[in-house]
């Protein structure tokens, strides 16, 4: 479904050229639930920006059903956007629209005709189990249901692909939780092959089937969530796993 | 001192001034200002929406050879004095109305002023809007055009019409002044009876009615932007 080629990702800064990504390559599978972990400024955003070309790759390729996005002109990359698209952890949802305008908003900008858009969009409202907050404001929303109204945003124009940029960072356990529940959920009924970005272990325990741990621009180690997380082969992977001391006690035991 | 200013006679010329000559000077204020905001807004709100998304990391990147001359322009009108813009506008103003005296004439001066004043604070406006949305539409598939339309314009309403409303008070005051060049309305009164002809309390009164109008401007902007921020918990 996705794959990327030695994708590298180089940004010009007032010190010189630093690396984002390095030599990248992954292998995303249809109707998976992919994972990407690391610490903050292993470059992960950056990553999942390149999937959809938010980002443009400083060199390698990324393959979408086989098709090399990285050659489409901005035009045709528009349309790949509506087959992938997007969350992410401070919702962004437009703040002067109410729920139901928010949803339409993509249809609005792929032309669909506005009864038709409205009549899906208060579908997706049911799906993310909020159908009475069509006419509410984004302000008046907890976190949590935020970030239903933005997954029912990004379902609208029915997407081969869902990209989760540290969509439950801001959001307490139990949302949290409640949220990863329903991007299970979808990726079961729906088929959507998802990939999510975190920093949480317990998000990748609780819905990856795979993962991959980046690590200052590269990925150190990848494979079923279980293989990995329960013997980490790199010292990122450790360090994730483990974190500060918690492996020695492991030792000892 | 006092007592002259509100000596009877002046008090009862005074009387007589207000009834006879304020009602159009009112009004000839009131459509001075709004015509030339109008006008300004209507030139000035694509210039800012050019200033924000036409930079070189903007959506809408413009070249830049141009917006180095639309910031340089800008700066320049700026720049200039009104008392003295309006004397330079004069060619400009005889072109369009056909002379340069009157309340219609004075539009002119002062849409030229406004414009570049509105386009900054447009671009002011719109700068402080959340780049995340702006990423997020694209994430959807949105044309630079439809960036423009659909999020940066609609997200920031609030915050316009707040600058609006400043645009509007300034020109309040800058209508005023162009009653030195012939310009009707309260600014003509103010100073053709308070400085010409030493009539304070002539003076006194547009002065008071002048400041009436900044403030029925201003609630009434500053109502308008509250009432439209959907950001702010309101129940529906």
């Amino acid at each position: 479904m996705i794959e990327i080629k030695n994708l590298s990702k180089k940004f010009q800064t007032a010190e010189g050229t630093v690396y984002a990504l390095k030599d990248i390559s992954l292998n995303v599978k249809k109707g998976d639930i992919y994972g990407i972990i690391g610490m903050s400024g292993a470059g992960k955003s950056t990553l999942v920006r390149c999937i959809n070309m938010l980002e443009k790759p400083s060199s390698g390729t990324v393959l979408i059903e086989g098709k090399d996005i990285g050659v489409l002109p901005e035009s045709k990359l528009r349309e790949i956007r509506r087959n992938v698209t997007m969350i992410f952890q401070n919702f962004n949802l437009l703040m002067q629209r109410n729920c139901l305008k928010n949803i339409c908003f993509p249809l609005e900008l792929a032309g669909v005709k506005k009864k038709e858009a409205r009549e899906y969009a208060m579908e997706l409202l049911k799906t993310v189990g909020l159908p009475d907050k069509a006419n509410a404001y984004p302000a008046q929303l907890s976190g949590g249901q935020q970030q239903r109204i933005a997954i029912a945003r990004a379902l609208a124009t029915n997407p081969k692909v869902l990209l989760c940029d540290e969509a439950t960072s801001a959001l307490d356990p139990n949302t949290t939780n409640s949220i990863l529940r329903l991007i299970k959920d979808i990726n079961k009924k729906l088929g959507i092959t998802v990939i999510i970005i975190t920093h949480q272990m317990s998000v990748v325990e609780e819905v990856c089937n795979n993962v991959a741990i980046l690590d200052e621009g590269r990925v150190v180690e990848d494979g079923p969530v279980r293989a990995v997380f329960s013997n980490p082969k790199s010292e990122a992977g450790r360090k994730l796993v483990f974190p500060s001391g918690e492996r020695k006690e492991a030792k000892h035991a | 001192m006092l007592e002259k200013i509100f000596s009877p006679e002046a008090i009862e010329e005074t009387i007589w001034i207000i009834q006879n000559e304020f009602p159009l000077a009112i009004w000839e204020t009131v459509y001075v200002t709004i015509s030339a905001t109008a006008v300004a807004i209507v030139i000035g709100m694509p210039l800012g929406v050019m200033l924000v998304a036409g930079e070189k990391d903007g959506i809408l990147p413009l070249p830049k050879a141009f917006m180095q001359v639309l910031n340089v322009t800008i700066n320049l009108l700026r720049s200039i004095p009104f008392l003295i813009l309006m004397i330079l506008a004069f060619p400009l103003t005889r072109l369009i109305v056909g002379t340069t005296v009157g309340t219609v004439a004075s539009i002119v001066p002062l849409v030229i002023a406004a414009f570049p004043f509105v386009a900054r604070l447009v671009e002011g406006s719109l700068r402080e809007l959340n780049p995340n949305i702006v990423e997020a539409a694209q994430s959807m598939g949105a044309s630079p055009l439809q960036i423009i339309t659909k999020v940066m314009i609609p997200e920031s309403i609030p915050s316009l019409i707040s600058v609006f409303t400043i645009a509007i008070t300034t020109i309040l005051g800058y209508s005023a002044m162009s009653g030195i060049i012939g310009g009707g309305g309260l600014g003509k009164i103010a100073i053709n009876y308070g400085y010409y002809r030493y009539k304070y309390l002539v003076m006194l009164v547009a002065v008071a009615l002048l400041i009436a109008l900044v403030q029925i401007f201003q609630s009434a902007g500053t109502k308008g932007a509250v009432k439209s921020d959907k950001r702010l918990k309101q129940t529906v």
